[in-house]
């Protein structure tokens, strides 16, 4: 059943247009879906499922379909391009922030997250996330050698370490790390598997390919402009169209809703002002170490089993563990952070890579294909500190929210990122402190990835249209409502306030869970014959602990 | 000490292949060159001047970068033919910056000797040079062509010994074309966990 409705000859109807499809877009679908709204979710990207992820490297392979990256000025912004969005191409990653994250007052002086957001309060909606895709505690017993390498090479250096909490089903997993080409094996619980599908059996229609441009304003709601897409060129757009709804759901991504947002403003009026200010990189920042392999089995005894101490960086499945020994609530601001195993594709994971005794610059030459030759000896090692939310978008493209380069993941954004010294001494103590890990006793060589080319680097843009109770620097109020523009909801990565210190992922979902019995309350308001169920995609009801009134939602 | 091939088959993709239009040869050349500073090989013939012969085993040009750049989906096609000269002009005027000797038998890109590659490639792809992007676009590509052979099927160039896979020692799939790593883990705690760590698995 189609929810949307042909009224005239161009128009068409839905109670609520979810822009995107991602993990703030998927999980508004479904509760709107199933509690009784005719809901039309638009996809920039194609939609692809598990016999469609390829094992391929080749432009044009799923690998590149389903991925973006636009190198801004600055920063460079990694971001998922299909239905499912972010889920589809992570690392499934899932760990919840830690509490003082939610007390930190940044850039601006004063208490970032809204009074009422504290660790304690969204512990509820974690739980529910965490049930639906689902989330689990990770072993050491299951963490693939990188990880256990880093372990290993903590623990020698004084440290703790953590199996990270995953999405990803350890026993269907072949540890193939072919993850941000999209899982063939659906052993990742991307959103495909269970909110998406959810709200699909409740009458959402889902629609790939339809890149949403601008808003404009009716009697009843909005106007949502969108273009279809070309299906392999994405430069290539095709005809327009127009779906109006009482309530529109932008979930485009920390990247590209503000982006829409700005480009509305001449139909919508001005926007607030923190639309398209207070970019955060979540501090990302990366260091990748080549492992001497005899020293690997001497020092931290390690031994694969075939007389091979690592040489195993192809093998697993992205992150698995960390060390949160700087997620200290006591230490100051901007000097906390978590450190994190990593694995990067070939292609852009290995371009920025510095050969760590490179006597020039490290990225290219005859030291960098030294470097290459030991690829399955390379460990690298993720930063995610406190950030100064130092990232502006300037004024939009023509159409999306990038001028494309190449037919598909290559573009050029408009983001600014400036470090202030907070950053960069931020960053600097985590380089530190990589090196004085790795390095302890000729374990490793070190070095940062090369900032000189695109600039700093993120895969988990947020804060560009945040909550806050603080309207001169926050878009968003607490319930996630565009100030200004009732009806209008933001529920992606561009509401977190700020940089986490751990994978935002699962925040971004709690928050979007928390945000629903308020949206859907909106949607009442608005005429629209929806209630909040509280269900979950499992089927199953909540538990105590996870029901709304529990966590005291609006 | 250079043997040269005949002045036709100079600056070609490929020994013994002759291309007939000289802007065109030199463009090859140039853009071979800048794939060979970036990730560099070994000379493929005796008296190759684009690569400049300074890493065992094939490099990026050996890996397919042009055949990669040209692709219509990369974007940059169209703009190879000018990038080729800009970077021949800038070559120039490093050239006689430096005081190095004219070669006017290859374009000023090719001719300059290798480390002078490396610091003109530097300075286009610094901050706030004003091509930057296209330098760094450019390089890219040049890098993807060699460790991600992305010009190729991957399995398909596994097949065929595709010297950046090979180089990196990029494991080979199953019978099937899917990989999978049944043997993946050490199978063992390798560090405490932190104190404060919560029931579901997460920083407190």
């Amino acid at each position: 059943m189609t929810s949307a409705e042909h009224t005239d000859t161009s128009t068409e109807h839905a109670d609520v247009v979810v822009v995107g499809s991602g993990f703030g877009g998927a999980i508004a679908a479904y509760h709107l879906a199933v509690g009784g709204a005719r809901v039309m979710v638009l996809e920039r990207g194609p939609w692809l499922t598990a016999p469609d992820f390829e094992h391929d490297l080749k432009l044009g392979s799923s690998s590149t379909r389903i991925f973006d990256f636009g190198i801004g000025d600055g920063m460079s912004v990694l971001s998922g391009n299909c239905v499912g969005g972010g889920s589809v191409v992570f690392f499934a990653a899932m760990p919840r922030a830690p509490s003082f994250v939610f007390e930190r007052r940044g850039s601006v002086g004063r208490r970032m997250w809204p009074a009422a957001i504290t660790r304690d309060a969204l512990d509820p909606w974690y739980d529910r996330v965490s049930e639906a895709l689902p989330v689990s505690r990770q072993s050491f017993e299951s963490v693939p050698y990188a990880g256990g390498l880093f372990a290993a090479a903590c623990a020698r250096a004084g440290r703790t370490a953590n199996p990270v909490p995953s999405a990803v089903d350890v026993e269907s997993c072949t540890n193939c790390n072919w993850m941000t080409a999209g899982c063939r094996f659906d052993a990742k619980r991307s959103l495909l598997l269970n909110y998406l599908p959810a709200a699909l059996a409740q009458g959402a229609e889902i629609r790939p390919l339809h890149e949403v441009q601008h808003l404009s304003r009716t009697d009843r709601g909005y106007r949502v402009h969108y273009n279809r897409v070309d299906e392999v060129d994405y430069r290539v757009l095709g005809e327009t169209g127009t779906i109006d709804a009482a309530i529109v759901v932008l979930a485009a991504g920390a990247a590209a809703t503000p982006v829409i947002l700005r480009r509305s403003e001449p139909s919508l009026g001005p926007m607030p002002a923190a639309v398209g200010r207070y970019f955060s990189g979540n501090g990302e920042r990366l260091n990748t170490a080549v492992i001497d392999d005899e020293r690997a089995r001497e020092l931290l005894g390690l031994d694969r089993g075939d007389g091979v101490a690592y040489q195993a960086y192809q093998v697993g499945r992205g992150p698995c563990v960390a060390t949160w020994d700087r997620l200290d609530a006591s230490l100051p601001e901007y000097t906390r952070y978590s450190l994190e195993q990593l694995f990067f594709p070939v292609g852009f994971g290995t371009f920025l890579a510095q050969a760590p005794d490179a006597t020039g610059p490290g990225w290219l030459g005859v030291e960098k294909k030294e470097m290459l030759r030991r690829w399955q000896s390379w460990l690298t090692v993720f930063t995610m500190c406190e950030d100064d939310n130092e990232g502006v978008f300037g004024p939009p493209p023509a159409t999306g929210n990038a001028y494309r380069i190449s037919a598909q993941t290559l573009g050029r954004i408009t983001l600014r990122y400036q470090p202030t010294a907070n950053t960069l001494r931020a960053w600097a103590l985590a380089d530190a402190d990589v090196k004085a890990i790795l390095e302890r006793d000729g374990l490793a060589r070190v070095r940062p990835w090369s900032s000189d080319l695109i600039g700093a680097y993120t895969v988990h843009p947020l804060a560009s249209c945040r909550i806050g109770d603080d309207p001169d620097t926050s878009a968003l109020d607490e319930s996630h409502e565009l100030r200004g523009h009732p009806g209008i909801f933001v529920t992606d990565g561009s509401a977190v306030p700020g940089a986490l210190t751990v994978n935002p992922a699962l925040t971004i979902a709690a928050l979007a869970e928390r945000a629903m019995p308020g949206v859907v309350a909106a949607a009442r308001r608005s005429g629209i014959d929806a209630r909040y169920t509280g269900t979950l995609p499992t089927g199953g009801t909540v538990s105590a602990r996870t029901t709304p009134a529990a966590a005291g939602a609006a | 000490m250079d043997i040269l091939p005949p002045v036709s088959q100079r600056w070609t993709q490929k020994g013994g292949e002759t291309v007939s239009d000289d802007a065109q040869r030199a463009r090859v050349a140039t853009l071979e060159a800048f794939a060979d500073t970036v990730i560099p090989g070994e000379k493929r013939w005796p008296g190759d001047r684009a690569v400049a012969g300074v890493s065992d085993g094939g490099g990026a040009v050996a890996a397919g970068a042009l055949a990669l750049l040209e692709l219509p989906e990369v974007g940059l096609a169209a703009g190879l033919a000018g990038l080729a000269a800009l970077l021949d002009e800038r070559a120039a005027w490093y050239a006689t910056e430096h005081g190095l000797a004219h070669d006017p038998s290859v374009p000023p890109f090719v001719a300059l000797p290798y480390d002078d590659r490396v610091e003109l490639v530097r300075r286009v792809t610094a901050p706030g040079h004003p091509a930057k992007d296209l330098w760094v676009g450019l390089a890219v590509f040049c890098t993807m062509a060699f460790d991600a052979a992305a010009h190729l099927h991957t399995t398909d160039a596994i097949a065929a010994d595709h010297p950046g896979l090979a180089t990196i020692g990029f494991r080979p799939p199953e019978a099937d074309g899917v990989w999978r790593f049944p043997r993946y883990s050490y199978q063992r705690p390798l560090a405490d966990q932190h104190p404060d760590t919560t029931p579901s698995g997460s920083p407190a």
